[in-house]
């Protein structure tokens, strides 16, 4: 179905125009003036409501609210003047003095009250706006739409239809979708980028649709557009992530001061549940990976065990009092961009060190569990964020330790001897070839391993989100900005 | 009544037809991907022990890495070259 837009009837070019209703004292009070009005110079009159109010004076009914929605009438009555084809000046309510200036004549409504407010248009009536939304701007749509019979519960047919990543979504109406697109300056039919595993050209509408359906709000659509875009590139490689029988999906690290403007969680349970936009954000781009990429689980998707991260996983670095420059600033961006960063993994692993008061012993402890990440004899292939905690990052930031210090000191302390790593060493088949044997080995690839801060006031821990294949054979973060 | 919007591309993917089951593995060519993962070589050496015995031809094919499709040019090289191919999925 596709619903035609009504036209728009057009105003005199020349004369005054006033919007009435019947349900508002205020129009009625004014119905002697009208009258006044009609006499003089000319003056013409819509009634939202009732087509006789005012009919005896000569009125016109606004049955679809066109002329009100589409002239931005916001309270009534509205007087308004028009010369050679243009608005020139409206005044809103009853005031005899306004009216009279305005219009030139003098000694309006004798008898009546000399001041008295209006009322709310019908056009703005809570119960109206969704549906004048779809029914003067629902055609800019290009999506199918899908009527769903009186009886078919529109949260059942979500799960039937095969859209939902288990949970239930929000239904993707007419309305909602058009107030998320107001979340964006772009335009509802560009292209983002290509999505896989189908390869599908989507659009800003689409990605919409999906964010809708996720949960989110129409300000966080920018920033699900740059994980989308940043998701489908080359190097972050979302075919494979998908496909893999590895625990992996996209994770969403949200730097700049749209973070907080949004109202994303950097702080308690900041990789938890119970914030919107963390929740919600990296759900959206997973729906869209799932229903307009075409990768389902059992399908692309092989993941094996899987990880409830996969649902969807997004939160904000704890910028303000971190000892190290934002993550996005690590990544090249400039300081106070809006920015994503996508990474493959999943998680968290916890890290506990609840003595350690020095960023030596600290970074010791960090370094032992990173190196076991994965398997303690397996190196190199896979990337790794630790999302430092605020009770940690004190004592670098006290220390004066900057990123750049703690990578320098973590560095050696990641390096292991080949003879430990190869295959049988520690009676354990996993491993590298025997051939690795003589050579020290770093556990990360050169940038393979990144610091983000983030969490609550108190608890001396921290996490490490593990990552999947790196670089050229898998996945490469990428850091995008989020364009308005 | 509600309506919605279709959150899909409302379309499936193009299903792709397979070639003919071969008949008989003698004079045949058959290509023998490996995928990258650890001891796919061996699997594969051992496919290629019972096809050479039973009159095949084999030729061994290598994605880069396991984690992203094959490229282009190799999928076109073991369509053009190949009657059969078998793909080692396994580590």
């Amino acid at each position: 179905m596709t619903s035609a837009t009504p036209a728009v009837p057009s105003l005199p070019d020349d004369g005054l125009v006033a919007v009435v209703k019947r349900d508002c004292a205020t129009c009625e009070l004014v119905v002697p003036v009208l009258g006044q009005l009609v006499e003089g110079d000319g003056l013409t009159i819509w009634v939202q409501d009732d087509p006789l109010f005012c009919s005896d004076i000569g009125s016109i009914h606004d049955a679809d609210l066109s002329v009100s929605w589409h002239h931005d009438i916001e309270t009534v009555p509205t007087l308004i003047r028009r010369e050679g084809g243009v608005e020139t000046g409206r005044i809103v309510g009853w005031s005899r003095d306004e009216w009279q200036a305005f219009t030139g004549v003098d000694d309006l409504g004798p008898g009546l009250a000399s001041f008295r407010p209006g009322c709310g248009s019908l056009s703005v009536d809570p119960s109206m706006t969704d549906e004048l939304t779809v029914r003067f701007s629902g055609s800019s749509l290009h999506a199918r739409r899908i009527e769903l019979a009186e009886l078919e519960d529109e949260m059942e047919t979500a799960f039937d239809r095969g859209w939902t990543d288990g949970l239930p979504v929000v239904p993707p109406t007419e309305a909602r979708v058009l107030r998320m697109l107001e979340g964006t300056t772009r335009a509802p039919d560009e292209i983002v980028t290509t999505v896989p595993p189908d390869l599908v050209d989507v659009t800003v509408e689409q990605v919409a649709i999906n964010a809708v359906m996720a949960g989110c709000k129409p300000e966080y659509l920018p920033v699900v557009l740059a994980a989308v875009e940043a998701a489908c590139t080359d190097e972050f490689n979302m075919h494979g992530l998908l496909a893999t029988t590895y625990f992996s999906g996209p994770v969403v690290i949200v730097n700049g001061p749209i973070a907080e403007r949004i109202g994303m969680n950097s702080g308690n349970n900041v990789l938890g549940q119970g914030n919107r936009a963390n929740a919600t954000i990296g759900r959206a781009l997973q729906l869209v990976v799932r229903n307009l990429g075409g990768g389902r689980p059992g399908g692309v998707d092989m993941g094996m065990q899987g990880a409830p991260s996969k649902l969807g996983w997004s939160f904000a670095e704890r910028e303000a009092d971190s000892p190290f420059e934002p993550l996005s600033v690590a990544r090249g961006l400039d300081p106070g961009v809006d920015a994503v960063t996508l990474f493959a993994g999943q998680g968290p692993i916890p890290i506990i060190d609840q003595l350690s008061r020095t960023p030596e012993s600290l970074t010791r402890t960090i370094a032992a569990l990173l190196l076991a990440y994965g398997h303690p004899k397996l190196i190199i292939g896979f990337d790794c964020i630790v999302v430092l905690s605020p009770e940690h990052g004190r004592i670098y930031r006290e220390a004066g330790w900057d990123r750049a210090r703690v990578m320098a000191e973590i560095e050696p302390l990641l390096v292991r001897g080949g003879a430990d790593l190869v295959r049988g060493a520690g009676g354990i088949e996993e491993g590298l070839p025997a051939a690795f044997g003589e050579a020290d080995l770093p556990k990360f690839r050169p940038g393979g391993l990144q610091f983000v801060h983030a969490g609550g006031d108190a608890g001396l821990f921290s996490s490490i989100i593990g990552g999947w294949v790196s670089g050229e054979k898998g996945s490469d973060p990428i850091t995008v900005e989020v364009r308005p | 009544m509600t309506v919605v919007l279709d959150p899909t591309a409302g379309r499936a993917a193009e299903g792709l037809e397979t070639v003919a089951r071969l008949d008989a593995l003698d004079g045949k060519t058959v290509g023998l991907l490996d995928i990258s993962k650890p001891r796919g070589d061996v699997f594969l050496g051992r496919l290629e022990e019972l096809l050479t015995e039973r009159g095949a031809t084999v030729h061994r094919y290598m994605k880069p890495t396991f984690a992203k499709p094959a490229p282009v040019d190799l999928r076109h090289e073991i369509a053009t070259n190949c009657d059969a191919v078998i793909e080692a999925l396994a580590d």
